[in-house]
Formats: C-alpha cells, sequence, structure tokens
C-alpha cells in the first residue's frame, strides 16, 4: 500500500466526534498531500465558518496524530481552512499544543470529558439502530434480542462502531457481553426496552439529522462535498 | 392568513429578522468575523427552495419595502416578532439591534411585535439598558442569543449567576417570553455550547413566571431539549430552522424530526418562526399546511398533526404567549377554554 493510501485510511479513522462519521466521508478532507520525502500536508474544511471550535480541533488533533501514527512520515501539517477561530487553532495544531493553549484563559479543563459526553452519545444512538435491526428478524422477540451476545452480532457498520466505541469507553466489550447494554454498562430488562429505545431512537435520529445538515451546508459553501484534490 | 380547503389559518411569526450585514456595517479588523456570520446565514438559505434563494449582496441587506412584499404580501403573516441580535463585536450598529427594528414600527406598528435582547456580562449597564427599551418599546420578550462574543469572553449560561438579576429584572417588568439561541461557542470553551440544560435549570426556577421558547429546537441538541421540554410545563419548541431547513432539504428527517416533537413536546407548545430573512415566510407556511406524516412503516408510531394542530403552531400558540387575540374564525373549533394552557399567557 503507498503512503498516499495509508494516510487517507489513517484519516478514515478519525470521526467528528459530534457527529461519529468519518471526516473523509464527510467531506471534511478538502487536500491530503504527500510528498516523496514523506511530508504530509491535509487540510480540513467544515460545514460554515462558525462551527464549534472546540469539536474543530479535536478533528484537527485526531488527524495530526493518526497521520503521525504512520512509519515513513517525516512533517505532518493540518490546516484548518476558512474558520473564524482558524488561526488559534492552526497555531496550536502546528506546535503540537492542545486546546488549552490554543485558547488561553478560555478553557476550564480538557477536552476529554466533551470527547466522552458524544462518544456516550453516539453509542446510545448506534445502539438503538442495531437494536432495531435485531428486532425486525424473523422470530425475534425482546426477550430474545436482550438474550444476544457481541458475538451474534451481524458484521454491520453500526456493530462494529458500537464495539468500538464501548471499548473506547470501557464499558464490556468481549464476546460474551451483552449485545446491548444500558449507558452505565449494567445489563437491559424486557420492561426497561420499550422507553431505552425511544430515547436511543431519537439520539439516534438527532445525530442523522445533524449529519444531513451538515453535508448539506458543506455543499451550499463549496458546491461539492467530494474532496478537491486528493494526491501526491 | 392562509386558506385552504375552506379552513382558515392565522399566521404568527414568531422569530424574523431586520438585519443590516452589509460591509458598510463590518466592524475594522472583524470584517472576517461579520462576512463569514452572513455567509453561513446565506449558506442556510440553500437549504431551501432554489426560486428562493436571493443573492448574497441582496442577503446582507434588504430593505422595508423588501420586508413588507415578502412578510406580509407574499407571506401572508398576520402578527410577527422582531427579535433583536446584537453582536456588535462584528457589526458596528449591530446585526438588528432594537433601534433598527423599531424602525419598521411606523409602518408596520399594527403587525410587528419588538423583541429586545440582554446579555449578563453587561452587569447594571445592561439591567438599565433594558429597563429602558421596556419603557421605550413595552418589549415583551428577549431573544437571548449564548454565543456571542463580549470583551474577551465568548459566551455564557443562563445559570450564570451574573444572569439572575435579568431574569429577575423580566419578571418585574413582566417580560415573559423568553427565547433562547444556542450559539457554537460558550465560556468555557472546552464545554458543548449547544447543551440547553441551563435553559432547563431556570425554566424549573421560573416557572409560573417565565416562558422559555427554545429557538431551532435546540438543534443540533433536540434529544437533550425533548428530554427536557418534556418535563418543564413553560417550555416551548421554536420551529424556526426546523421547517426551513429540513422540510424542503430532508424531508424524510423533517418528518421524523416532527414526530419526535409532536411525541415528545406536543403540538400545543410548538411555535412558528420563519427565521426570515434566512428564508421567506411564504414557501415555508405552504408546504407545513400541505405537510403529511408520511404513511410507511417507519413513521407508524408518532403522533399525526391535523389541520387543528396546525392552526396552533401557525398562529394560535404564540399569539398566546403574547396576549394577541385572535379572532373566532381562526380558532380550534369547540376548543376548551383557552386559559387552562399550559405557560405564563399574555
Amino acid at each position: 500500500m503507498s503512503l498516499e493510501a495509508r494516510v487517507i485510511a489513517a484519516l478514515d479513522t478519525v470521526y467528528d466526534p459530534e457527529l461519529d462519521e468519518p471526516i473523509t466521508t464527510l467531506g471534511f478532507v478538502s487536500s491530503c498531500v504527500v510528498t516523496e520525502a514523506g511530508d504530509v500536508s491535509v487540510r480540513l474544511r467544515l460545514p460554515t465558518p462558525q462551527c464549534a471550535p472546540n469539536f474543530a480541533f479535536l478533528m484537527g488533533a485526531d488527524a495530526r496524530a493518526a497521520v503521525r501514527r504512520l512509519p515513513d512520515v517525516r512533517e505532518v501539517t493540518i490546516v484548518l481552512e476558512d474558520h473564524y477561530t482558524g488561526e488559534e487553532i492552526n497555531a496550536a495544531l502546528g506546535r503540537g499544543d492542545d486546546f488549552a493553549s490554543a485558547f488561553p484563559g478560555e478553557t476550564a479543563g480538557s477536552l476529554d470529558a466533551l470527547r466522552e459526553l458524544f462518544q456516550r452519545k453516539a453509542l446510545l444512538g448506534r445502539q438503538a439502530r442495531v437494536c432495531q435491526a435485531l428486532l425486525e428478524e424473523d422470530g425475534a422477540t425482546p426477550e430474545t434480542v436482550l438474550a444476544r451476545r457481541v458475538a451474534d452480532l451481524p458484521d454491520t457498520p453500526d456493530a462494529v462502531r458500537v464495539a468500538a466505541l464501548r471499548a473506547a469507553l470501557g464499558l464490556p466489550h468481549d464476546p460474551d457481553a451483552p449485545a446491548l447494554i444500558a449507558g452505565d454498562g449494567g445489563s437491559l430488562t424486557v420492561s426497561d426496552l420499550p422507553t431505552w429505545l425511544r430515547r436511543a431512537r431519537l439520539v439516534s435520529l438527532s445525530l442523522e439529522a445533524n449529519g444531513g445538515m451538515c453535508r448539506d451546508l458543506l455543499r451550499a459553501r463549496y458546491g461539492n462535498s467530494e474532496p478537491e484534490e486528493i494526491a501526491s | 392568513m392562509y386558506e385552504k380547503d375552506g379552513e382558515k389559518y392565522y399566521i404568527f411569526d414568531s422569530h424574523l429578522h431586520f438585519w443590516d450585514a452589509s460591509p458598510d456595517n463590518w466592524v475594522k479588523g472583524h470584517e472576517e468575523y461579520a462576512k463569514g456570520w452572513i455567509e453561513c446565514f446565506h449558506a442556510y438559505q440553500g437549504l431551501g427552495p432554489a426560486d428562493t434563494h436571493w443573492t448574497l449582496e441582496h442577503f446582507q441587506k434588504y430593505s422595508a419595502d423588501d420586508f413588507e412584499k415578502d412578510v406580509f404580501q407574499n407571506g401572508g403573516v398576520d402578527k410577527a416578532v422582531l427579535q433583536s441580535t446584537y453582536l456588535k463585536e462584528w457589526y458596528t450598529n449591530g446585526f438588528n439591534d432594537i433601534d433598527q427594528n423599531a424602525a419598521l414600527l411606523d409602518r408596520f406598528g399594527d403587525k410587528l411585535i419588538l423583541n429586545g435582547r440582554w446579555d449578563p456580562r453587561e452587569g447594571n449597564a445592561g439591567l438599565e439598558q433594558l429597563e429602558k427599551d421596556h419603557a421605550q418599546y413595552g418589549i415583551q420578550g428577549v431573544k437571548l442569543y449564548t454565543a456571542e462574543w463580549h470583551n474577551g469572553s465568548r459566551g455564557w449560561k443562563l445559570t450564570d449567576p451574573e444572569a439572575v438579576p435579568f431574569l429577575d429584572k423580566c419578571v418585574e417588568l413582566g417580560i415573559k417570553n423568553i427565547h433562547v439561541h444556542k450559539g457554537p461557542t460558550i465560556w468555557p470553551l472546552d464545554k458543548d455550547a449547544f447543551d440547553v440544560s441551563d435553559i432547563d435549570h431556570v425554566a424549573t426556577d421560573y416557572n409560573g413566571q417565565l416562558n422559555f421558547i427554545v429557538e431551532h429546537v435546540g438543534l443540533p441538541r433536540i434529544e437533550d431539549f425533548c428530554f427536557m421540554a418534556t418535563q418543564e410545563p413553560n417550555v416551548y419548541a421554536g420551529l424556526s430552522v426546523v421547517i426551513g431547513g429540513l422540510m424542503h432539504a430532508r424531508p424524510q428527517f423533517f418528518a421524523k424530526v416532527m414526530g419526535e416533537l409532536l411525541f415528545w413536546v406536543g403540538e400545543d407548545k410548538m411555535t412558528f418562526g420563519s427565521d426570515y430573512a434566512i428564508w421567506e415566510p411564504k414557501w415555508q407556511i405552504e408546504g407545513f399546511l400541505n405537510w403529511e406524516m408520511p404513511d410507511e412503516p417507519q413513521f407508524a408510531d408518532y403522533p399525526r398533526l391535523d389541520m387543528n394542530g396546525k392552526r396552533k403552531i401557525l398562529g394560535l400558540n404564540a399569539a398566546k404567549l403574547y396576549g394577541v387575540e385572535v379572532p373566532a374564525e381562526f380558532q380550534v373549533p369547540g376548543a376548551a377554554d383557552p386559559a387552562a394552557a399550559v405557560g405564563v399567557e399574555g
């Protein structure tokens, strides 16, 4: 696999923390240039100049970390384009610094809590879709669905992502763990299921609707959600 | 006023603007913010039907004649609430401050209701200004924008201690409708700026005294908004952006979002707002009157919305909040005493 292909594959693992979708499929990578010497330059663009600075920073920092982890990569430059706090964010990314150093005096802590909050939302929303799919199988009942284990889950993108989020959050994710769990990692009962699913479905809808609106705004802003240039 | 299938609908647009974002009004040194803000709004207009799109130049600044044509003549709006948004760090005379909005009162005073604003970071000077605005214009409501930048701060929360005197002042003056709009920044910057839990707190504290109309139904945090609004009798769902941003661009999402709002919040607590000049009211009202929950399995367990529900959302609910009397021909036939409704009425 060429270095360019590996860089793109690394960027595929970077998620918009608010939408829980890869920045590549969202169209947020506007260009990615890899030189023969192994220097990598990635430019990111967002649906509006006013997208929240904290999420914007997380995507930039995660992209930088993911590319730097690759062997044969030398200098990594990540630039956030056309953003109203782009100057502060790009300077901190260039230094390899954290969010607090990008906005001195304007933060109370790190972005870890924000990231975790949205991982929990994403987990709930994804589990709603997994649960819905299981309930629609022939002969499924709430009892049979709740008896399923992680190992029984189909190999769908939602199920794969659920396992990754559970691992990231330190929640049970071994093959024998229940396929669906409550927010605290505990098990769900048949009587919990209707209310849990109603709430989880709304979270799923919220994430999807926000993703749809972001795509529409990106298209309105740049005319095309496909990357302008991904080349070596 | 609209008529469809022999039924008449009173239109109360609870959220619109008369702004000036033209380059002449950009603050020197902050031009990129002023430009970015209005271009962002303009992109939102792109989510409406193509034949309703404006040029950026026209969108930056439109005239009182445009307003009259789009809102009253073509839009058929009977009563509208002008919301004030300052953003004076970026726009020299404000984006649309109360005095600029008030210029329309001379021409359309019988159709317009003017709302003010406040910002807790302005302290006593802000409280005095609120009193002045109330004395001069008799405001019944304010629009709060928590992501406004002010002297190095990029936002605030309703639970900040500095907000208490302002909320108390609203109770004292009878400014009972608090429209809240969340934006992308807050202090501290590492928190989720769109979080609505601060509204939850103050809605509980001021229940029976103040109404909280959450604009854009808390988007992009509609789930948190719904979980809150279902428990708080004085929290309302402002539909601006839901209709304008989703009904045309993403009809399937629009139907699901409406279904969730009808389930969690209910048709008595949802209010129409066009968010003009982001979108013209006409296509939104016509589209909403024609809209029905799709007859497909994935929408099966959502409540339905009939013409009486549409009457409430398009006009009656917000008219009640602002104490506007709506003639009997527009009322829901056989409705119970309107005074039995929730919230603090006008």
